[in-house]
């Protein structure tokens, strides 16, 4: 992966396999202790220990199409470059928490990249799941919030390619907001 | 003007309103082409949220009626990006190794003539609810 966002959209398609309805995302810079977090929460089915031992074992999968699963470890791996790590938290039946620190101004810290193209992708591919997604700066914060925008829609469907140009265009002029405000 | 905030997005919500009413008069579901991309993360890795990108705006520019969807690894992780393209009445044809010039192949002879093109994947090819 050559960005922080394509991470986040494949860490996504778990919580989505997961059978989850609401899928948080949140990515906190903070420079001045050089942290820079993701965390993603799911309210999916979750794991048993037994399978969350196994679940950053590359060579572990729930997948019938191929014998590896390299979402997870790729990401550690990526955290762990930079100086941080990750970690998984999962309960049966309540959901799933991965959590990734990073050295924010390591140089093997993978760029953000287009997180409001991973946003629209996974909103245009899964219109019934609720996305929210915090961007957590020290100086400012968005917040978006499927929910709010398809309360906004009535029944124009959250999906149309139009609206989905509108919603990407939204969320990178609010993190470019918040980039100057840095 | 850029759109900024929901009360930005309420007012283009209108302009596509009434483009739906439009379409809706000649529209049929089952008219639809349909398209999943395989969106694990060795289609990720291989580049295949640019297309999938591609396919909705290229698709939606020209017209076409078509449905494109995220589906899990299909199992040609050495062909990646894949992508199952289905057209009303037909059926499914896997795609191996789709750029966005393959993609734009892909609309050009596949979806729009009805011919194949090189890159087709087995012949057998049963989708994933099937097998």
């Amino acid at each position: 992966m050559t960005e922080l966002s394509l991470h986040i959209l494949d860490i996504v398609q778990n919580s989505i396999r997961a059978e989850a309805n609401t899928i948080e995302i949140t990515i906190n810079e903070q420079i001045s202790e050089d942290r820079y977090t993701i965390i993603i929460t799911d309210n999916g089915s979750g794991m048993d220990e037994e399978t969350l031992k196994n679940a950053i074992d590359p060579f572990f999968t729930t997948r019938t199409t191929r014998k590896v699963g390299i979402g997870l470890s790729l990401f550690k791996q990526n955290a762990e470059l930079s100086g941080g790590t990750m970690t998984v938290e999962s309960k049966l039946g309540q959901g799933t928490k991965v959590s990734a620190l990073f050295g924010f101004s390591h140089i093997d810290r993978l760029p953000l990249g287009d997180m409001a193209g991973t946003m629209t992708l996974l909103i245009g591919a899964n219109p019934k799941i609720r996305f929210i997604y915090n961007h957590i700066t020290q100086l400012s914060d968005f917040e978006f919030d499927t929910n709010e925008v398809l309360e906004e829609l009535g029944k124009v469907p959250i999906n149309h390619p139009d609206i989905l140009k509108a919603l990407k265009e939204m969320i990178e002029e609010n993190l470019d907001m918040i980039e100057a405000a840095k | 003007m850029k759109i900024k905030s929901l009360a930005d997005l309420r007012k283009i919500k209108d302009e596509v309103q009434e483009k739906i009413k439009l379409r809706e008069l000649g529209e049929n579901a089952e008219n639809h082409v349909q398209i999943k991309v395989a969106m694990a993360t060795c289609g990720i890795a291989a580049g295949a949220k640019d297309s999938m990108n591609y396919l909705i705006a290229e698709l939606d520019s020209r017209g076409i009626d078509a449905i494109v969807t995220q589906t899990g690894c299909m199992g040609f992780c050495y062909a990646e990006p894949t992508i199952e393209v289905i057209k009303p009445g037909k059926e499914p044809v896997i795609f191996g190794f789709v750029t966005r010039e393959k993609a734009k192949e892909i609309i050009d002879e596949y979806i729009i003539k009805g011919e194949l093109i090189d890159g087709v994947i087995p012949v057998n090819y049963k989708t994933i609810e099937e097998q």
